[in-house]
Order: C-alpha cells, then structure tokens, then sequence
C-alpha cells in the first residue's frame, strides 16, 4: 500500500515536529530543513531513521543531505518506497 | 580586617526532588517530616528479581514542565539539572552577567545511565542505525553542566565534577573558588542525578547498600536508627546560584546567605566503604570551617551525609567528634536522606539547598524514622520535628561523602 503525497508529508511533519518542537503547520514542502525548521545534521539522521521505519523507504545516508527541502523528502520517499 | 578574596554569596536556589517540584516545596515537605518513597516499577521488580521494591522518584514528572522537545534531546538527569537551574536562575532575578564571567559546574555520579541502556538496547534488536544519533552527547556525564551553560550563555567554562555521591557538593566548593579565584561573577552550581533503573539498583543490592524494607517503603531510611539496614534510592537536581558579594551587591540581588568555605579530601582507604576512624571525613569538615574564617563553636547544625547505612552513619558521627571535639556536643544534626532518600550525585547539592534554607530560616529541618537511636551515636540528633537555630550569626555544614573515598564539606553563614 503505498504512501500519497500529503500522507508522507503529513507523517514527515510529526517527525519533524517530534525531533524539533516546531509546530507541525511549519512544516510544508518548500520548508528547507536546515535553515528554515533549524534542524541540524544529528536531527536530519534521526528525522531520516524514522522515516525510514515509518514509510519503509530506505534513505542511504549520502542522500540525507541531499534532501534540502521537506518537499525533497516527500519525493525521495515517495519514489523509493517499498511497493 | 577586610578578607582580600572575593566573598561568595548564595542568590538563588532550585530543586526538583522526591519531595517537591521546586526547592521551596522540598523544604516545606521536609520540614514536615514527609517520605519521598514509593513503589517501584512492579514489572522489574518480576523481570529482574529486584529484592528491593521501592525509591523515591520526584514528586513532580518533568513531563509537566519540560517541552515535548526538550525530555526527547536529553537524558532525565540533564533535565533535573535544566529544572533545577531555571528555578534558581529565577530565584536569582535572572540576573544580567557577561557571558564570559558566568560558568555551569554541574556534577553527577553517573551520568546518563538511561540513555547508555536503552541505546544498548536498540543496538541490540535493531541494530547500529537504529541508535539514537543524540546518544553519545546524552549520556556523557558533563552533559548536564553543558545543558545549564547553554541554557544560560555561560561561556567562562562547564565544569562536571564527579565524586560519586559528593559531586554535587564538590561543584559547589569548585564554584567557590572560581569566584575566589576572581575568575567569574557568578557560577551556576550543584547536582543531579537519574539512576533509578532496574541496572544500578541491581549493582547496588549487589554491594548490600540499600534497605530492603519492602513492607514499609515511607520507614525504610533512617539513618542513626539502631535497625537501619540500608539507603533509599532517589533522583533529582539541585543547584545553587553563587555569586561574588560584590557582583550581588551592585545588581541588588536579594542574598540568601554566605558560602563561607568549603573542605574537600580524600580517605585512600577503600573504594567504596569509609575509613572507620573517619580522619578524611574529619579533615574536609574542619578544613570547612577554617576555610570561613571560623572555629567549632560558630557550627550551629550540621546536614549529615547519614545515608543510612550501618557502616557509614557511625563512621560520619566519629568524623564529627574528631573533627569537633566537646564543640560537637552543641551542633544540632540532621540526616534529610531519611525523607529525601539518596540522590548520589545530586545529594550534596540538595543538601547545601536545605543548609542555605536552614540559615535563611533558622531552622534546621527533622530526621525521621529513628526509632531506637543507635547508641554509638552521642551527638544532638534533630528527630521527628523541626529545630529553631540560635539567634546571631550562623554557620551550617553540609557533609557529602563518596565512593571512591571522597569527603567534602561546605560551610554556610548568614549574610
């Protein structure tokens, strides 16, 4: 069963939320993670980790920074779910 | 004769505890007489085979005045220690220091335990990604000093001292003299500690030093008691606002009393039990009390380390004799562990908050649960109810001791 859009985004939201203590209407895809949400790289692993185990997509650490964006978090996690 | 080091003064004061969610409820309960203790966990007690069943936990969750964020990125001692100095920093007036003359020295006895087993455990079943990225700077022992000094811009230094059950105390008597030293204004000092997990209660049973009282948790802590059989284990985080006279003074900060001196020394003896005669522990005591300009007959009261232990409650009641000879006779002794329990790391730190409570207020606060005195104790015991302290100018020690053979002694006055 595979993962729409807005359902990644809003699980990535909690994530993000739960990691930084930003509100979860902060986080909308055009967010960038490190200045806009200020989550640092040790966050970004654990964000990355978690959803990894929430949307049973694997995100290799040399594309978390690679992932700028909240949106390019979606999209990773959209194209590379498990099917 | 005006003293050509800096004075030390006390201006804040913060704690959570077995007894309180604030320093003010921890004293008010202990002036009560109350018990911290409680049940523990009943599924470790089964899982483990835990032969104690009982510790005291705060009286107020963190949960309740922590930020989601903040109970997730650290380890509940450092958050003791972040509750604990708001508090304090408020009690202080959140007074305005620069950066580089305001220092942390927060000590703990073990650090972040929890965080150590529970990554072990994701390591375990999960695997090396599935550990928490934050673990290392978590579990690292100066992470509370390093909290506070994040939390509060403190740049002269974060300073972890750890001594076992006297760490606390000893961040006190290293913030002293930074201050004396004249190389900061203002140090956020003193303890915590969060180790009520089924692994150290194990290590402590191993060694026979905790009561196994299961039937009567509230009794189990009583030190001097002729049947005492142990501590009571708790957690918590006290810290202490010390600041130069001078600095105090020219803010207007409101004093609550002196840190007239302090005594630090080592028994070389053993790793974990007293030096019977007590000479260290004697040392580190009148080193104290030399340290503030004083003699024997200025100590009003004593907070005693008084673990309730068989070995080391008399061990400490020989140090105060050889330390103090007849003077010892008119010192008004507390154990409050007796209602607190054993914070390790965070107790001395505790315990210089309710000896700066005790000098504020006159007032030396009760040691329940003494039953039959054991007689190897002839000293003036403070039992059951609070004690009026004389009126005048008053000196009051704190006593910390620690495995590892460590003694430590801070010395309180009025200001």
């Amino acid at each position: 069963m595979a993962h729409t859009e807005q359902d990644i985004l809003a699980g990535l939201a909690e994530i993000v939320s739960e990691e930084t203590g930003v509100d979860t209407s902060e986080v909308t895809a055009d967010k960038t993670f490190t200045d806009d949400l200020d989550v640092d790289s040790l966050s970004m692993m654990t964000i990355a980790v978690t959803a990894e185990e929430k949307f049973g997509a694997k995100i290799p650490d040399e594309e978390v920074k690679n992932l700028k964006t909240v949106g390019d978090a979606v999209n990773y996690i959209k194209a590379n779910q498990a099917a | 004769m005006t003293s050509p080091r800096p004075t030390v003064v006390v201006t804040g004061l913060g704690a959570t505890t077995p007894l309180g969610g604030t320093a003010e409820e921890t004293w008010q309960a202990a002036l009560a007489g109350r018990s911290g203790a409680g049940p523990l966990d009943a599924s470790w007690v089964e899982d483990y085979e835990l032969p104690v069943s009982f510790a005291a936990h705060l009286a107020t969750p963190v949960t309740e005045v922590l930020k989601k964020v903040e109970t997730k990125r650290l380890d509940p001692f450092a958050q003791y220690a972040l509750v604990a100095a708001r508090e304090a920093w408020a009690d202080a007036g959140s007074p305005e220091v620069d950066p580089e003359r305001l220092a942390s020295a927060v000590g703990t006895g073990i650090g972040g335990v929890q965080t150590l087993l529970s990554a072990w455990e994701s390591l375990r079943t999960k695997g090396a990604r599935r550990v928490y990225p934050l673990s290392i700077p978590m579990l690292m022992p100066n992470s509370a000093a390093g909290t506070v000094s994040l939390e509060f811009g403190a740049r002269a230094g974060a300073h972890t001292l750890v001594s076992a059950c006297s760490s606390g105390a000893e961040s006190i008597a290293y913030g002293l003299h930074l201050i004396r030293e004249g190389l900061v204004d203002v140090v956020i000092a003193g303890g915590s500690e969060a180790s009520i997990h089924p692994l150290p209660i194990a290590g402590f049973t191993q060694m026979q030093a905790l009561s196994t009282r299961n039937d009567s948790p509230e009794t189990a802590s009583r030190p001097y008691d002729v049947d005492r059989d142990g501590f009571l284990l708790g957690e918590g985080g006290a810290i202490l606002v010390l600041e130069s006279e001078e600095h105090a003074k020219a803010r207007g900060a409101n004093i609550i009393c002196t840190l007239a001196g302090a005594g630090v020394s080592a028994d070389s003896y053993h790793i974990a039990a007293p030096e019977p005669e007590g000479a260290g522990a004697s040392r580190a005591m009148a080193d104290a009390v030399t340290d503030a300009g004083a003699t024997a007959a200025d100590v009003c009261h004593i907070n005693a380390h008084a673990t309730s232990t068989p070995v080391g409650d008399v061990a400490e009641v020989a140090a105060i004799r050889r330390a103090f000879g007849a003077e010892a006779d008119h010192m008004a002794i507390s154990g409050t562990k007796s209602m607190t329990g054993h914070l390790l790391g965070a107790a001395g730190a505790l315990e210089a908050v309710f000896a700066a409570q005790a000098v504020r207020d006159r007032t030396a606060p009760p040691t329940i649960n003494i039953e039959n005195l054991d007689p190897a104790v002839d000293l003036d015991i403070v039992r059951d109810a609070p004690r009026d302290l004389p009126s005048g100018d008053l000196l009051v020690l704190d006593n910390s001791f620690g495995f590892g053979g460590h003694n430590v002694a801070l010395a309180f006055g009025s200001y």
